[in-house]
């Protein structure tokens, strides 16, 4: 059995692209068979991939040495450069037309995610207004959380927390986005142009325009790729002195 | 040849997300920038240019269309890797906070949608 727990780990990613393609095989399986399309195939197998991450701790299923390919696998370096491919089947002419509309859905989109999260936070009894500021920016990814956190000196557990609600939101997204999509309009590259730039969550809007259309993904990768940045920039500045401004 | 497709997203991956590096640099801010939607660009621009000139085949680009079409399996490797514990045990402030932020993009997409939209419905090229 040693031989070949050793010839696993020496080829991790090759059985992470084995491991995915038997979730794939099972998720289009089930959703033709036992849903009659209606449960998209691929969100089905990110629904499975999301399971199996619950086998596991913080690196999901990775945890386990024999799955640690997954982790390369899923990564953000494989996960960029695939969506980067993505953009063959972009058109250019309507990214220029939808252009004006994804900025001010960044825009938006970096501020009602921090107002939420810091209404939530607020509701729940933080008052300290670097506590409130973390959590919020929290709301917006899970990087924006933690840079932000840490620009402003917050303790690790609030860290956390706003880690977490970034995580959150990515799950939502993954899963909320193929059951709303009818009826928000999210069916044509411009209005995934403003999914992206709302949402901002690269991993939650990519994965969730993929189980809804695979078509859009690009659209919405174009702008969500600028989130984390603009957040990045405005949570520990403008929006932490508004917020200490309110509190 | 397949790779030239390969070695030309590689080259607009690389460059995008050092763009997007520089950019993050320039404002101080650790992690880069849209790297993924620079490179992106170059990648349509580059291909486009390339396909004027006749000098991009159809192999070339099923090199790149292969790439294209992993990003789902990507995705369910993605899923299966994510902290989803910490996303529970951040307590209700996480969970309600993290909902109440994408619930609000959501609402926001059919009215922000309505700006620059093209007004002939017919323009949409996946139809």
């Amino acid at each position: 059995m040693d031989g070949v727990e050793t010839l696993i780990e020496r080829n991790g990613l090759i059985l992470a692209f084995l491991v995915v393609g038997l979730i794939m095989g099972a998720a289009y399986a089930i959703s033709r068979y036992l849903t009659r399309g209606r449960l998209p195939g691929a969100a089905l197998a990110i629904l499975i991939g999301l399971g199996l991450a619950f086998l596991g701790g913080e690196r999901g299923i990775a945890d386990h040495p024999l799955f640690a390919g997954m982790a390369v696998l899923g990564g953000s370096m494989f996960r960029d450069f695939a969506v980067v491919a993505t953009a063959m089947g972009a058109d250019l002419e309507t990214i220029k037309q939808a252009g004006k509309a994804g900025v001010v859905a960044l825009l938006s989109g970096v501020l009602i995610a921090f107002v939420a999260g810091a209404m939530v936070a607020l509701a729940l009894g933080y008052s300290n207004p670097v506590d409130i500021t973390t959590i919020a920016a929290g709301a917006c990814t899970y990087i924006v959380g933690p840079v932000t956190g840490t620009a402003l000196g917050a303790t690790s557990d609030v860290i956390a927390i706003s880690v977490a609600a970034g995580v959150v939101k990515t799950l939502a997204a993954t899963i909320g986005t193929p059951f709303i999509a009818r009826y928000i309009g999210l069916n044509n590259p411009h209005s995934a142009m403003v999914f992206g730039g709302l949402i901002g969550t690269t991993s939650g809007v990519v994965a969730g325009l993929a189980a809804t259309d695979a078509r859009l993904v690009p659209y919405g990768a174009l702008t969500a790729t600028f989130y984390t940045g603009i957040g990045c920039l405005l949570c520990p500045s403008v929006l932490y002195l508004l917020v200490r401004l309110f509190v | 040849m397949k790779i030239y497709g390969v070695a030309l997203l590689c080259g607009c991956f690389l460059a995008g997300k050092f763009l997007g590096q520089l950019l993050g640099e320039l404002i101080g801010i650790p992690g880069d920038i849209g790297g993924v939607g620079f490179a992106m660009f170059l990648l349509m621009l580059v291909s486009l240019y390339l396909r004027r000139r006749g000098w991009f085949s159809d192999t070339s680009e099923s090199g790149i269309a292969f790439w294209s079409a992993m990003y789902i399996p990507i995705i369910v490797a993605m899923a299966a890797t994510l902290n989803v514990h910490a996303a529970f045990g951040g307590g209700w402030v996480a969970v309600l906070a993290g909902l109440g932020a994408t619930i609000a993009g959501f609402l926001l997409v059919p009215l922000l949608s309505r700006i620059g939209r093209p007004s002939d419905r017919g323009q949409n090229p996946l139809k």
